[in-house]
């Protein structure tokens, strides 16, 4: 990689001190970014850090609630996405805002909207063509979208917000979406833009591409740069990963281990594979053993599989190939509802979705997986003990603010997910599958999620806790399986620390 | 059946086939911009009562026309405020509409039921009309069916050549896209909705100043639902909808001419052809792939931005 340009003040796009706050929550806090002509700037972070708050800030999506943005020493007001793209600031999202059966050349002219230079066709098709050319794209004016691949729909969308005169580019993870191929041309196109003089920011998770093809990097945690502007070269890859998910604190948060020895084995997952709904293999040759009284943490950057497998265990997603035992029982084609009877449990990851029906009752809820064993048979339907059962649950899960006939949907999440809790946590827990459990909720209800983890463990049943949380992952698991790309690439013991997890975690192997 | 009886066969079948023309190309605008106006049957009621009442008030027959043209536009201009801005349901808006539409058009034209009036003539081009067959189709027709072949040219010319047009089926497409590309979304739906009201409302003048003279209550007769069915058989294309329309206009220019020469069959069998044919039409549409290709992707859809926050 070659030097980073020469920096000349002043700075070409500087961001300073901002700051955002939704609500309660600060999102970002003081950060800061440099960005010179002609460089390519990684941005790294794990999940919910706020590299996507920041970068819609400079887009325009939000307004910073402090803070400033300077471009060549100017003071930049962005107020509007309008104001990004005057400015020369465009953004390509991991969702492309392209209209599918539009053509290429449409879709640039639709977003010109008539400007000077681009209002005809065959115009906007030679700028189109004469930016591909700069950067060595190659893209076709005339095709439809809905007929290209997912990496020229993404060369498109590139193609269309330079010719819109974007000088600053931001990527956000340009090479999730691609096939290692795919990715390596996209790295080299991003590599040939900077050296036409564009800026590019790049956001990934993949130490790799940031190794191999970023100038300089900054990276974010909770919210904070906690390393801005440093150059790519000054730092190993050890390095980079320990910045990304920080020291892990000396465990008061790990509990001590409940394993009993040689429990038993209550799943047994052989070599399974499911292909994804879009056709793509979500998860291929999975193998996982869970011992009762363990909690099996299962880590991974998200869309490498975790949907698909905890969809295949609880029997949503058909199972294509390999076996799958369930506390002894073969449940590899089995129903939903046999796998429950044999003591399966589940925490979805998209708790609204699929686990509790928002328009319904507490109690309705909560009655939802008993009513198929006749459990409130009484002639009709016994609702004087479904609600008795609601009011002893939320007694004894403490659900603020919920009465049995309360409509779930008006729960808070983290009440909601107690509800959930009390549901799938009954007397004939033998598994639980947890899918990012604590997603979106707050440090007590977390505490809450996690206590009851541990309980499972402790009981005698067992845990399969599958996380993008990493913190999470190390404080609760017995063992860590790290998932990459639909496959278990690594096993680590309980204690791991968080560079370990986190090296086989980013797909470095 | 000899040429003559074909040749004025033919020479009526815009008459039957210009509401529907008309009432088509204004849906396919409106539904090109994802707003399904369900309403279009009051459109051509409020359209019809209008230009009779106002021509025989004034004496005007333009007045008249360009009265039902702005009752039209005025029913649908209040959809439009519904769904668009207040973001009610099209579907039931839209069944609304219609209710009030024909509902408003009966209160409204009371007075006026079964009071003929002097309608707008046929264009006389002399010898050109004695062209066999297709004289009378061609040359010898009122002037607002040339007006309306006109407007569906120029609707296509606006969806599929102009800016404005580009604009307007990327809102039917993906509204979210259209919107961060600059593109008014709300303003753009409420313009095509009114215009497919404006067009419903002129076709609704054509019936009941061009093709009958008279204002009576019904004489819209389903028409609206077979434009509304006519769209799809036209895969959202305004110059397939001139086919589309003048299929179902010599559907329905066939019967009198039929019983007139003496056919006999049942008269409620006859009417319900071109209904059944409606159904035939639809049932052939969802069967073939190409709908599915040309129907707007966001269709009925509401859209709502994103919080900014």
């Amino acid at each position: 990689m070659t030097a980073m340009p020469a920096a000349s003040a002043p700075v070409f796009l500087e961001l300073r001190g901002l700051s955002k706050r939704f609500g309660e929550r600060t999102v970002l806090d003081g950060v800061g970014l440099h960005l010179e002509r002609g460089e390519v700037h990684a941005l790294l972070g794990e999940n919910g850090a706020g590299k996507s708050t920041l970068m819609n800030i400079l887009t325009g999506v939000y307004l910073a609630d402090d803070g400033e943005i300077r471009l060549q020493g100017e003071r930049l007001a962005i107020r509007r996405p309008a104001d990004a793209s005057a400015a020369g600031i465009g953004m390509v999202h991991q969702h492309f805002r392209l209209v599918e059966r539009f053509s290429v050349v449409e879709n640039l002219l639709l977003a010109a909207g008539g400007r000077k230079g681009l209002r005809s066709a065959s115009e906007a098709s030679a700028a189109l063509l004469r930016t591909a050319e700069q950067i060595g794209l190659r893209i076709d004016p005339q095709a439809q979208v809905a007929d290209l691949s997912v990496a020229e729909r993404q060369r498109t969308e590139i193609c269309k917000v330079l010719a819109l005169g974007a000088r600053i580019l931001i990527l956000d993870e340009p090479t999730a979406v691609l096939t290692d191929r795919e990715a390596g041309d996209m790295l080299s196109a991003i590599r040939r833009m900077a050296d036409t003089g564009l800026s590019i920011v790049l956001i990934t998770h993949k130490l790799r591409e940031v190794i191999g093809h970023s100038h300089r990097l900054t990276v974010m945690r909770q919210g904070r740069t906690v390393a801005a502007n440093l150059p790519t070269t000054s730092l190993s890859m050890e390095e980079i990963a320990r910045l990304m998910v920080g020291e892990q604190k000396a465990g008061p948060e790990r509990a001590p281990s409940t394993l009993i020895s040689n429990g038993a084995d209550l799943l047994i997952a052989h070599q399974l594979c499911v292909s994804r709904a879009d056709g793509g293999v979500g998860i291929d040759g999975v193998s996982l053993r869970v011992r009762a009284g363990e909690v099996l943490g299962v880590a991974g950057v998200g869309g490498n599989g975790q949907q698909q497998l905890a969809d295949a265990l609880l029997g949503s997603l058909p199972i294509e190939a390999g076996n799958l035992s369930l506390d002894g029982a073969e449940v590899t084609h089995a129903s939903i509802a046999r796998r429950r009877d044999l003591g399966l449990r589940i925490i979805p990851s998209d708790r609204m979705a699929s686990g509790l029906i928002g328009e319904l009752s507490v109690a309705d809820n909560l009655a939802l997986t008993r009513v198929r064993g006749g459990h409130y048979r009484s002639g009709w339907l016994n609702r004087a003990r479904m609600r008795a059962d609601a009011l002893a649950a939320i007694a004894r899960q403490a659900i603020a603010g919920a009465t049995p006939e309360l409509r779930t949907s008006l729960l808070s999440g983290g009440n909601a997910q107690k509800v959930l809790l009390a549901r799938e946590l009954d007397s004939g827990v033998r598994l639980l599958v947890a899918h990012s459990p604590t997603r979106g909720l707050d440090v007590k209800a977390c505490a809450v999620v996690h206590q009851a983890i541990r309980e499972v463990a402790a009981s005698g049943a067992a845990c399969l806790l599958i996380s993008e949380d990493l913190e999470e992952i190390l404080a609760l698991s017995d063992r860590i399986a790290v998932m990459s790309a639909g496959r278990i690439t690594g096993e680590c013991p309980g204690g791991s620390s968080a560079e370990e997890v986190g090296r086989l975690m980013l797909g470095h192997a | 059946m000899d040429i003559a009886f074909l040749g004025s066969w033919l020479g009526s079948v815009p008459t039957a086939a210009i509401p529907l023309l008309l009432a088509s190309v204004g849906l396919i605008l409106s539904e090109r911009a994802g707003v399904v106006s369900l309403g279009v049957e009051g459109y051509l009621a409020m359209g019809a009562m209008a230009a009779a009442a106002v021509t025989l008030e004034s004496g005007s027959l333009v007045l008249g026309i360009a009265a039902g043209v702005a009752a039209g536009a005025l029913l649908a201009l209040g959809f439009g405020i519904a769904v668009v801005l207040l973001r009610a349901e099209q579907i039931l808006a839209g069944l609304a509409t219609m209710a009030i539409g024909l509902g408003a058009a009966g209160l409204l034209g009371r007075d006026y039921v079964h009071r003929t009036f002097e309608g707008v003539t046929n264009v006389d081009l002399g010898s050109l009309a004695q062209v066999p067959l297709l004289g009378q189709l061609l040359f010898a027709q009122d002037p607002l069916a040339y007006l309306a072949i006109l407007l569906t040219l120029g609707g296509w010319w606006l969806i599929a050549r102009s800016h404005f047009g580009l604009r307007l089926r990327a809102v039917g497409e993906d509204p979210a896209t259209a919107d961060v590309a600059g593109v008014n979304v709300q303003l753009h739906q409420l313009f095509a909705v009114t215009c497919c009201g404006a067009l419903g409302g002129l076709g609704g003048a054509y019936l009941s100043a061009v093709a009958s003279n008279v204002w009576v209550e019904n004489m819209v007769a389903g028409r609206g639902w077979i434009a509304l069915a006519l769209v799809i058989f036209a895969r959202w294309d305004p110059l397939r909808a001139i086919l589309g329309a003048f299929l179902f206009g010599a559907v329905e220019a066939l019967l009198p001419r039929l019983q007139a020469s003496g056919f006999d069959a049942p008269v409620y069998l006859m009417g319900m052809l071109p209904y059944a044919l409606t159904i035939v039409v639809l049932v052939a549409a969802s069967c073939s792939r190409a709908r599915r290709n040309a129907e707007p992707a966001a269709l009925g859809q509401s859209y709502i931005r994103q919080d900014r926050r």
